[in-house]
């Protein structure tokens, strides 16, 4: 199991669902990855993506710098 | 029947086993991907195939000129009740996976040189029904799927849900027979899953036409009770504001091409052309000029310092008469609108950042025609 992470920035969605998506294919299950975005909008999206496709978000917030933060473990 | 239910129902009909890939065990679930838009026919189609105990995949297609998603997330106004991606919303309510494709670069050959021209603005809605069933054809291909389905009814669309344009979109897609519209079955020839018995026609619909009421009816009996309201199309290419701002795009440069920058900016802030060969982009609150700031450094740029104001991009060639001109404008939609001078910050591309002490441009002296 290994730690990644994505940028997401100054991506509008639904971008950083589908460079989440496409990370997440690459990883194995049980790994972990933190996608850091600048879109609101991802807040709701990325963990939406997570629950309809099996994988589990493990953290989800914003920043001081109103950056959205998620951390998804990659399911099986 | 029953909404949010998962299905795992196997299908054992009769099955004929004579044509192309159905050298299956009676007992294999068939599979189908679903193209999602997010709005209330697509789930319905969904739903019907569910029922039947298909094995349904949803597929999204991100083109760059989807209303979903995007422009809530520029405006400050909109932050506080953050806008639900309605694809990624229906997947969950029917309890499928979602793919969502980005197909941007592909796209830009639907828009520059539709086969089948544009409808009403420049939207090319068959050419982007046929790449959208293509693309979904290569993905079932990949993926060991059996067949396509979509929420299109006959005669809801002028351009791509027509009678004459449905077999089209089968022909050029190359799904063939391999793609099934359940809303408005009845009324079209069988299709390969309804010829091999993958699904039941009986149980499929007949809804025709521009109305509403057999859509809102099915999803009663479904049980779907909250879902996007239908309205004028999920792309901006429908949108007449949006496509005169393309085409002024394309006229200014002297060709027809477009970056997904391009795209993503004329869907932000006031755009005015004061000269043929440059326009203004104004954000238009705090938001706009907050996503405007992120191309500081790919445009010429200007904000009002003595008094609060936009962002404003320059895109294109300006001489020191059009940056006047400029800062003028940008004195004009700050709070200084009605002082007798207001200072401008000038960020000139490849030069030194100035300032410019100006006159703000009345109103009356904005002609109609600048705006885009």
């Amino acid at each position: 199991m290994s730690h990644h992470q994505l940028d997401a920035r100054r991506l509008l969605c639904p971008m950083p669902v589908i460079r989440a998506q496409n990370k997440v294919q690459e990883l194995a299950p049980g790994d972990t990855l933190l996608v850091t975005c600048t879109d609101p909008g991802a807040l709701l999206d990325i963990p939406a993506w997570c629950r309809i496709n099996g994988h589990e978000v493990l953290e989800a917030g914003v920043n001081e710098d109103e950056e959205v933060l998620i951390t998804i473990r990659v399911g099986g | 029947m029953g909404f949010r239910r998962r299905f795992s129902a196997i299908i054992t009909g009769p099955f004929s086993e004579s044509k192309r890939p159905t050298h299956r065990p009676m007992s294999t679930q068939r599979k189908a991907v679903s193209l999602i838009s997010g709005g209330l026919d697509s789930m319905l189609a969904t739903q019907a195939m569910l029922d039947q105990g298909i094995h349904v995949e949803g597929i999204n297609f991100f083109t760059g000129f989807c209303v979903e998603g995007h422009t809530h997330a520029i405006r400050k106004r909109d932050k506080a009740k953050p806008k639900r991606n309605n694809a990624l919303w229906v997947a969950e309510q029917l309890g499928i996976k979602l793919h969502i494709i980005d197909v941007i670069d592909e796209y830009k050959d639907v828009v520059l040189n539709p086969k089948h021209g544009y409808g009403s603005n420049l939207n090319p809605c068959l050419d982007c029904k046929c790449f959208m069933v293509r693309k979904a054809h290569e993905w079932i291909e990949q993926h060991g799927f059996d067949f396509i389905i979509t929420g299109e009814v006959v005669g809801q669309r002028p351009m791509s849900q027509r009678r004459d344009t449905m077999p089209v979109i089968q022909r050029e897609s190359g799904a063939e027979d391999r793609l099934l519209r359940p809303l408005c079955a009845k009324i079209l020839p069988p299709t390969l899953p309804e010829r091999e018995g993958w699904v039941d026609r009986e149980k499929l619909f007949d809804f025709s036409g521009r109305g509403r009421k057999p859509q809102i009816a099915l999803a009663k009996k479904m049980g779907i009770e909250d879902f996007a309201q239908p309205a004028g199309g999920c792309c901006f290419l429908t949108d007449a504001a949006y496509s005169s701002k393309l085409a002024d795009l394309w006229q200014a440069r002297g060709e027809r091409r477009y970056e997904i920058d391009d795209i993503m900016l004329l869907k932000v802030g006031r755009h005015l052309r004061p000269r043929p060969h440059f326009k203004l982009i104004v954000g238009r609150e705090e938001g706009e000029n907050r996503f405007l700031e992120g191309y500081r450094k790919q445009f010429t740029h200007l904000y009002t310092t003595s008094h609060p104001g936009p962002l404003v991009l320059l895109d294109g060639e300006a001489d020191s008469e059009d940056l006047q001109l400029a800062a003028r404008l940008a004195a004009r939609f700050s709070q200084g609108k009605n002082a007798d001078t207001v200072r401008v910050e000038l960020h000139e591309k490849g030069a030194e950042q100035r300032e410019l002490d100006v006159v703000p441009l009345t109103n009356d002296e904005i002609p109609v025609e600048w705006y885009l």
